[in-house]
């Protein structure tokens, strides 16, 4: 099936079978920031951006992308980096297997809401599995990062 | 879930003839839970271009379309202003934001999933169901059915009511299903009581329901003997997360809990 969509502001034409997910096919033309990790959504590696809202990936039917506006962390490489860097400034940036996901939701926040608290981070930010830091350091960068793109 | 034919409907009386062509059809609804499947579908039905997704206030009732996706009911001030945002609560426990995203409110309903969140706190709210052929069922009616659901959800109508709620999920870790959930509403004196997630799919305790309203004003002795009967009639199992007793000890503690605190809100 031929599905009509933009990835990361470019519009691609995926040909895809009727039950495959978007984690496959991304991987398949080469978004390999897209990880898989548990890929029955209850990890949040795979998270991407669909008309800017984070879903995981390896439950949305590719075939559903028909007209949707897609972004991987390919798409956003100015805000990857500013939040990289303030990973790596406090420490948070260790394996670094569930950032790309991370990332996403981040930049989703930002764009969705002006004032973020600590609750509303953590609660935005639960699905997201990390078996390196703990999350300290993490939301201590993201609130950094979200603090300097509020300047 | 294998699927060989994708189709996209484009009006409910579609999507209807294609639900019904064959018993190998299927609405995949938000599509969250489709791995958990092993099933075939031979034809998949995809409602997402109908205009499905939203949450409208009327005079009586807040109206939510079938495709809406959960974390837009987490968002909406109207349902948070029922029962004391019992739905709410209950909703945004179900793992995180972006399977919320996903995750539509008519797909919860309509698999009648045993580990369902939704299920419970919409049973106590005594929600409505409409359907594009059968037309305006309860949800309880819904739950009776038995087999294989062959028309198209529309929409799910909650009464507004004056009444308060109380929700309870336990689970191992914020992300994992249920072990057992359990709500507890009271609107103008009459109680209802659900549990969910036993580990089958939630079920309206009648015999608990039938004694606390049977009372003028509920004691604390009451409550013993309410939560005592919920352990007695409501059939409880194991799986790998829970074993049958401890769900009934659960189930005992909470109803407690929530027949009290309804109580003391309503009062």
């Amino acid at each position: 099936m031929k599905v009509n969509t933009t990835i990361n502001g470019m519009k691609r034409i995926l040909d895809v079978k009727p039950d495959e997910y978007l984690l496959d096919t991304l991987r398949r033309h080469n978004y390999l920031s897209v990880r898989r990790g548990c890929d029955t959504t209850s990890c949040g590696v795979c998270t991407i951006l669909i008309d800017d809202k984070p879903v995981p990936s390896c439950a949305f039917l590719s075939v559903r992308a028909e007209g949707k506006r897609i972004t991987t962390v390919e798409g956003i490489p100015k805000e990857a980096e500013k939040l990289s860097e303030h990973f790596g400034a406090t420490g948070a940036d260790q394996c670094g297997f569930c950032n790309p996901g991370i990332a996403l939701s981040v930049y989703a926040l930002k764009k969705s809401q002006k004032k973020v608290t600590a609750e509303t981070l953590k609660h935005y930010l639960t699905g997201h599995l990390c078996r390196c830091t703990g999350y300290q350091s993490q939301h201590k960068a993201i609130k950094e990062y979200l603090g300097d793109s509020n300047e | 879930m294998k699927i060989s034919n994708y189709h996209k409907a484009n009006s409910l009386q579609d999507a209807y003839e294609v639900l019904t062509e064959s018993r190998n059809h299927a609405i995949i609804a938000g599509g969250g839970w489709l791995k958990l499947s092993s099933r075939t579908v031979e034809k998949a039905v995809d409602l997402s271009d109908l205009p499905l997704d939203y949450v409208n206030e009327t005079e009586n009732a807040v109206e939510i379309g079938s495709m809406t996706p959960l974390q837009k009911i987490v968002e909406s001030e109207s349902v948070k202003s029922l029962c004391k945002g019992m739905l709410t609560q209950a909703v945004a426990q179900i793992m995180g934001v972006s399977l919320r995203n996903l995750v539509t409110i008519g797909g919860s309903v309509v698999g009648k999933f045993g580990f369902s969140d939704v299920l419970t706190p919409l049973l106590a709210m005594e929600a409505k169901l409409v359907f594009y052929k059968q037309g305006e069922i309860t949800l309880t009616e819904f739950m009776a059915q038995r087999g294989r659901t062959d028309d198209v959800l529309e929409k799910i109508v909650l009464p507004k009511t004056k009444g308060t709620g109380y929700f309870k999920k336990v689970a191992k870790t914020p992300l994992d299903f249920s072990i057992l959930n359990l709500a507890v509403a009271v609107s103008d004196g009459h109680y209802k009581i659900v549990v969910g997630s036993r580990p089958s799919v939630a079920t309206l305790c009648e015999e608990a329901m039938d004694y606390v309203n049977g009372k003028k004003t509920l004691s604390d002795d009451d409550v013993e003997k309410a939560a005592t009967l919920v352990c007695e009639n409501v059939k409880f199992g194991q799986n790998p997360r829970a074993s049958e007793e401890y769900r009934k000890e659960l189930a005992y503690v909470y109803t407690k809990r929530g027949l009290k605190e309804v109580r003391d809100c309503e009062s």
